[in-house]
């Protein structure tokens, strides 16, 4: 990056550590913390949607529909997540293959499961056998947001379906005296309200979600524990920037990183919380109206 | 060979007893199921000792959160903060380098030597990452029904003249092990569900001795096909999770015994997922 790091052996001290920091390596390393932020932004809302599609669904008076919502929601009770994690990836992997299998290659006469393996066609391979790499780690994010999204929103669907219940019966029946229909109540009171009395479960698992992007080590994304371990590990003086095994401190470095973003999210979510809670008519809303004077 | 042979063979696998080659190929049905089951001895055997050890350090963490002391409440608050804010994963990576760090020779305390490669292995050092975890989640649970321990309770205790342990362990104690008992099933839940995080983070698998996801994806990376190992990790673990729903049901009502029926707090299973 700088001139003067051109021949690193020559190098002591804070110009060394300097030039150290900020080799191509690195670089890729600080670019996995935005790839990590990249996976929150789009897995959050992605998730949410999900959620909100299952306890709509889960609501639903139609018994086949209300079912699966209710299926859906259930599938994560009591399975470690990492479990789920392991199984969606080669599951999903597998199940795209197979479909563009049957679409692309319909006179492919060998089975697909041959014993051990899984052998599709060539055209059915996702991506294509040729395209570049970029295209590979493209597909496994995808992959690994559909699967932080699938389960994610299920636990959502859990906190959202608690929050429309919690919703005062009155407020709807009051709704309902006024002539809406049930789409009507649904749009313009029940979903309005039901965000401050979900925003606590849905605080708890943005928390979590943060906790669980370490995963994305597993599912093969060259991720900020896959650049702290290949960083971190001895590197003998072969390498430009030889160094002891410093694995400690890059994890220690992914540790303070965390913290940082819990701390973070904590205070911006404690400040929405009160946000919220403006007139609404839950303890919390009650205790601001009365600090703001109003009539008890 | 038939299934008994097989659960012969490979049931205590993971301890290291029986058959010492994995099935390599022609899995059955049966391997898989035993060897499985053989690997949730390990979880079971992470979940029991950190939850019971744990449950000690929590209520001393608690209780040193609700201090009144700056010098008590600081360092519970901040340990409390680092465990539950960062990731479980991250968590064991960092012990276990600082395990290997350790002298290999062991170290010298007033002319004894202490070994420490034990602690590299992941029977002690993931368990004592597990063991701190759990207390920093559980403390958090129980310092919370701390603060919401009825006042006429504590003044109760103060009109019969009771201080310090005494009004510690008859009064305070067992209502915040009642209040917080809902909560604390679902981290004890919870805590069994991380127990799979073991072999997946620092902590290596001597001769093949897993945990149960350990040899599922053993068997998923042999076979291809991840239909059947997983689930059968799933079924174990739904299984453990309603066993520990019958176990902890069972002491809720033994705490709120005293109870009116209408007012006992029933449990409810809230899930949650990685630490």
């Amino acid at each position: 990056m700088f001139a003067s790091c051109a021949d690193p052996s020559s190098l002591e001290g804070l110009g060394w550590l300097l030039c150290y920091l900020t080799s191509g390596t690195h670089i890729a390393f600080y670019w996995s913390f935005v790839t990590v932020l990249v996976l929150l932004a789009i897995t959050a809302p992605v998730a949410l949607a999900f959620g909100f599609g299952g306890a709509v669904a889960a609501r639903s008076s139609v018994w086949p529909i209300s079912l699966l919502g209710r299926g859906y929601m259930a599938m994560v009770r009591g399975v470690p997540d990492i479990v789920f994690f392991l199984f969606f990836v080669i599951a999903l992997d597998q199940g795209i293959e197979w479909m563009f299998h049957q679409i692309r290659c319909p006179d492919w006469t060998e089975p697909v499961r041959q014993g051990l393996e899984f052998r599709v066609c060539p055209a059915a391979k996702v991506p294509p056998g040729n395209a570049p790499q970029v295209w590979h780690q493209i597909y496994g994010f995808a992959l690994a947001v559909i699967t932080f999204a699938l389960v994610f929103g299920a636990f959502a669907a859990n906190v959202l379906l608690g929050g429309m219940q919690a919703v005062p019966r009155a407020q709807l029946e009051t709704a309902e005296a006024y002539g809406m229909t049930q789409q009507q109540v649904f749009r313009r009171v029940l979903v309005p309200q039901m965000w401050i009395y979900a925003l606590p479960g849905l605080s708890n698992l943005w928390l979590i979600l943060i906790k669980a992007t370490p995963l994305l080590f597993l599912l093969g994304v060259r991720d900020i524990v896959y650049w702290a371990r290949e960083l971190g590990s001895t590197k003998t003086s072969v390498y430009a920037y030889p160094h002891p095994d410093w694995r400690l401190y890059y994890f220690l470095a992914l540790l303070v990183f965390y913290l940082c973003m819990t701390r973070a999210s904590e205070i911006l979510l404690g400040r929405l919380t009160r946000n919220l809670s403006r007139g609404q008519a839950t303890a919390a809303g009650e205790a601001q109206r009365k600090a703001a004077g109003g009539v008890a | 060979m038939s299934c008994w042979e097989t659960i012969g063979d490979y049931a205590f696998r993971s301890l290291g007893f029986g058959e010492r080659l994995l099935p390599r190929s022609d899995f059955t049905l049966c391997q898989q199921v035993t060897l499985i089951g053989s690997g949730m001895i390990w979880n079971v055997y992470f979940g029991i000792v950190a939850l019971v050890t744990g449950f000690f350090l929590a209520t001393g963490l608690a209780m040193a959160k609700a201090a009144r002391s700056r010098w008590l409440r600081k360092p519970a608050e901040w340990f409390i903060f680092v465990f539950r804010g960062s990731p479980l994963f991250i968590q064991f990576f960092i012990a276990y380098q600082i395990f290997v760090m350790l002298p290999r020779n062991g170290i010298d305390v007033f002319g004894m030597t202490v070994a420490t490669s034990w602690t590299t292995k992941a029977w002690a050092g993931a368990l004592f990452v597990l063991f701190l975890n759990t207390a920093a989640y559980s403390a958090e649970i129980f310092y919370g029904a701390l603060q919401s321990v009825p006042k006429g309770d504590t003044e109760a205790a103060d009109a019969y003249g009771m201080t310090g342990w005494v009004k510690f362990r008859k009064v305070l104690w067992p209502t915040m092990l009642r209040l917080a008992w809902p909560a604390y099933t679902n981290e004890a839940i919870f805590l069994f569900h991380a127990t799979t995080l073991v072999y997946f983070s620092g902590f290596p698998a001597f001769q093949q001795k897993g945990d149960a996801l350990y040899y599922a994806q053993y068997f998923a990376d042999k076979t291809f096909n991840p239909f059947i190992p997983y689930p059968i990790v799933a079924g174990y673990f739904i299984l453990l999770t309603l066993a520990l729903i019958l176990l902890f049901g069972a002491m809720n009502r033994r705490l709120n015994r005293h109870l009116a029926p209408n007012q006992r707090p029933k449990l409810k299973l809230r899930p949650q997922l990685v630490r």
